[in-house]
């Protein structure tokens, strides 16, 4: 089949379909909606689904293709030539290119895999919806944007995946656009990103500026990841601020400290998005980008520091307020910041690899719960209050089971694939800092904790609503069930390859992206990893096992709890008031500022007062006095052309 | 003994009554005439030059300028009539549509 394909394109071809499928179906998507948009007609989800789900399902087999063709090889990674030459300046030559290496296939299997099977829910779970043709049209350019960002050989082609998501999700948050708080929350995730994305920026022009004045002879490709690893050392005095600032963009693109509050409120989305985007790839998009410069990362601790501590406070922050919520997409939305706060905890610590490792279950589980919770929502019409639902498991058995097997895996819950991945995080962390190993534990417990509370109050337990409601209750449509269960198989499976050599196992994942990857080494002896790993997994299944006890049995205990512990209560209820906070101190500010000074003053009395209108007035005013000189009256004309004449016989004869 | 700086003078005398007519008169057939001084004196100019340099030139550009002066005063006298006709005056002050 490969030769048949490859006896009429090259391979560097054969690549580049990963990126022109997904490509292509948002285009005829997108031109079919606009389309049927002018003329008032229906789409035929037919066709729809047909270019919706066939992209990204043909990009995964590409993908797969690849991967197993490059296992053939000892190098595992490839750098196909490039497309077009993007910029060309006298000294800055920048080439569209992809580069397939060991981190970027792993990468674009995520997200072609899981893309593929969040497709395929979404034609269930969006089939009423009049948006049908424009909603596929949307996913399918994020996956390309997606796409593009974790194959891009230089640092400027990730950067347009990089906005292209953040484009994308927008999109998508506001997809009901018609109510206003969506729309609003899609305008708030922009603008969060932006934030970021200034910071990201900076580091970029940071790179060329340095290099630039380094006068190497570097071909003028600068941002090529090859070229900036070959000359990483001309980059050391400016390794931390540009780490730094890279690293600020992506707290904002991935929900972290301080940049996280886009994050739940972007679950204004459909479900199916809130899995893809905010959960299983877009989000994970600044832990690659940081894996992807290990080599730099790697040239500076202070940098380092910042993100592991970040990433604990993130990951310990997220996870007390996930405690509390009562919306069930917004305790997931903490828990992935969370999760991702962990990712970068990994990264701070030199292991790499674990964080991409974790990326990569967290992807299954996190868009299995997602989806799990859209089954949810659909079968309750659109009730989102867990207090609102319990002893579902009855009605709904599929998606009860997949989403217990998805929260078993998010605890650390052995064997399942959270188990290896969080393991591995906080056995390289308990190697490099006791304190914040202490923190991610923490954490971890709360974890658990908060998803078999969630648990517990959504599937089991006496049921708060009325028999009618309950009765109404379905298990979803097999176009939505089916994914669930190939996400179950992959949260439970997903994390056996990575098994540490201390519990048996070739941690191969390890040795896979030992290759590309910047590596850390730890001391710590096997005992101690067992030893270890199986604290933190009692520690999880205790608090999972008390979790679940309370929620679905006694759910008068917590109100007690509530009622010793008022302030604290009140406090993270409300989120640590951390939205409050920025209103205040960033938002009005800024408001104020721009309406009083800029506004008011610069734009209204400098800009188009003295400048827009001055213009204008001087023209009038001198205007007027010139016409004066026009009075219709001929023989002024004459007097005033006499005068003109002997003047200029004055000037010629003398 | 006439000579030419005479003739010369008289005809700059003529000129100049002329210009002022046409620059302080409000009757536009007054500021007409003046014209036609002006004219005159301009073929005085002509006349006298003829004859001191011995060249026939200047007395035929003086015909011209009759001819033409002829034709001018017919469509002067044309405009003056239509103006008459359309605004009731013959005073040029009174017409000041072209006012800026």
């Amino acid at each position: 089949m490969l030769q048949w394909v490859l006896q009429y394109i090259s391979f560097e071809t054969f690549v580049w379909m990963i990126l022109a499928f997904p490509l292509f179906g948002a285009v005829v998507n997108g031109l079919r909606s606009l389309v049927a948009a002018v003329r008032k007609k229906e789409t035929s989800h037919f066709v729809t689904i047909l270019f919706g789900c066939g992209a990204p399902v043909l990009s995964f087999v590409v993908v797969a293709t690849v991967f197993v063709v490059l296992l053939g090889f000892t190098s595992h990674s490839m750098v196909t030539g490039p497309l077009f030459q993007w910029a060309l300046l006298d000294d800055l030559i920048i080439d569209i290119g992809l580069k397939i290496d060991p981190l970027s296939l792993v990468m674009a299997s995520v997200i072609t895999g899981v893309g593929s099977l969040i497709h395929i829910y979404s034609v269930g779970y969006m089939g009423h919806d009049k948006g049908f043709t424009r909603y596929f049209s949307y996913l399918n350019l994020f996956l390309f944007f997606m796409l593009v960002l974790v194959l891009a050989d230089s640092l400027v082609f990730l950067f347009v995946g990089w906005e292209g998501v953040g484009l994308c999700s927008y999109l998508l948050i506001g997809f009901w656009f018609e109510d206003e708080e969506k729309a609003k929350a899609g305008k708030k995730a922009f603008v969060v990103n932006r934030i970021g994305d200034a910071g990201f920026l900076l580091g970029l022009f940071l790179i060329y500026v340095t290099l630039k004045s380094a006068n190497l002879d570097l071909g003028g490709d600068f941002f090529n990841f090859d070229t900036l690893k070959g000359y990483a050392h001309v980059l050391i005095p400016v390794a931390t601020p540009v780490c730094l600032l890279l690293f600020f963009g992506a707290c904002g693109k991935s929900a972290q400290i301080p940049l996280y509050v886009w994050l739940p409120d972007a679950m204004a989305g459909p479900t199916p998005v809130s899995a893809l985007i905010h959960a299983a790839t877009m989000v994970t998009a600044g832990v690659y980008m940081v894996a992807r410069l290990s080599f730099l990362y790697t040239l500076t601790p202070t940098a380092m520091s910042v993100v592991a501590i970040i990433g604990a406070a993130t990951a310990l922050f997220a996870a007390t307020i996930g405690l509390l919520q009562n919306d069930i997409k917004k305790i997931l939305a903490y828990s992935t910041i969370s999760q991702l706060g962990y990712m970068f905890l990994a990264l701070g610590v030199g292991a790499f690899h674990a964080a991409i490792f974790h990326l990569m279950t967290h992807a299954f589980f996190k868009a299995l719960l997602f989806l799990g919770s859209g089954s949810v929502i659909h079968a309750m019409h659109g009730e989102q209050d867990i207090r609102k639902y319990g002893g579902l498991s009855k009605r709904m058995p599929i998606t009860t089971w997949t989403f217990v097997i998805a929260s078993l895996a998010i605890a650390g819950i052995f064997p399942l694939a959270g188990f290896f991945s969080k393991d591995a995080i906080l056995w390289h962390t308990y190697n490099s800092n006791i304190i914040l190993w202490g923190v991610g534990f923490a954490g971890a417990g709360l974890t658990a904790f908060y998803m078999f509370r969630l648990i517990g109050l959504t599937f089991f337990g006496e049921s708060n609503m009325d028999e009618a409601t309950l009765r109404k209750v379905h298990e979803s449509p097999p176009s939505m069930a089916v994914p669930l269960l190939l996400l179950a198989v992959l949260s439970i499976a997903g994390g056996w390859i990575g098994i540490p050599e201390a519990m048996g196992g070739s941690d191969y994942f390890h040795h896979w992206l030992g290759e590309v990857l910047a590596y850390t080494p730890v001391h710590g002896s096997h005992t101690e990893e067992l030893v270890l790993g199986g604290v933190s997994f009692l520690w999880a299944a205790h608090f999972a096992i008390i979790a679940w006890m309370i929620y679905s049995q006694k759910r008068d205990w917590p109100t007690r709890v509530v009622e010793k512990f008022r302030r604290l209560y009140w406090l993270i209820y409300n989120k640590y008031f951390v939205d409050e906070i920025y209103d205040v101190c960033v938002i009005r500010p800024i408001r104020n500022v721009s309406e009083r000074f800029f506004w008011k003053i610069s734009d209204a009395i400098l800009i188009d007062g003295l400048l827009v209108h001055g213009t204008g007035r001087a023209v009038q005013f001198f205007g007027r006095i010139l016409s004066a000189v026009q009075s219709g009256v001929v023989q002024l004309y004459l007097t005033l052309f006499l005068l003109g004449a002997v003047l200029l016989l004055w000037k010629i004869l003398y | 003994m006439i000579t030419l700086n005479h003739y010369l003078v008289l005809a700059t005398l003529l000129f100049s009554i002329g210009v002022f007519g046409v620059v302080t008169r409000r009757n536009v057939l007054i500021i007409f005439m003046s014209i036609e001084l002006m004219l005159s004196s301009v073929n005085l100019v002509f006349l006298s030059f003829s004859r001191f340099l011995g060249q026939v030139d200047g007395q035929v550009f003086v015909l011209f300028v009759l001819v033409v002066a002829a034709a001018e005063a017919a469509v002067g006298l044309g405009i003056i009539v239509a103006l008459f006709r359309n605004r009731q005056t013959v005073y040029v002050d009174e017409v000041k549509i072209l006012r800026g």
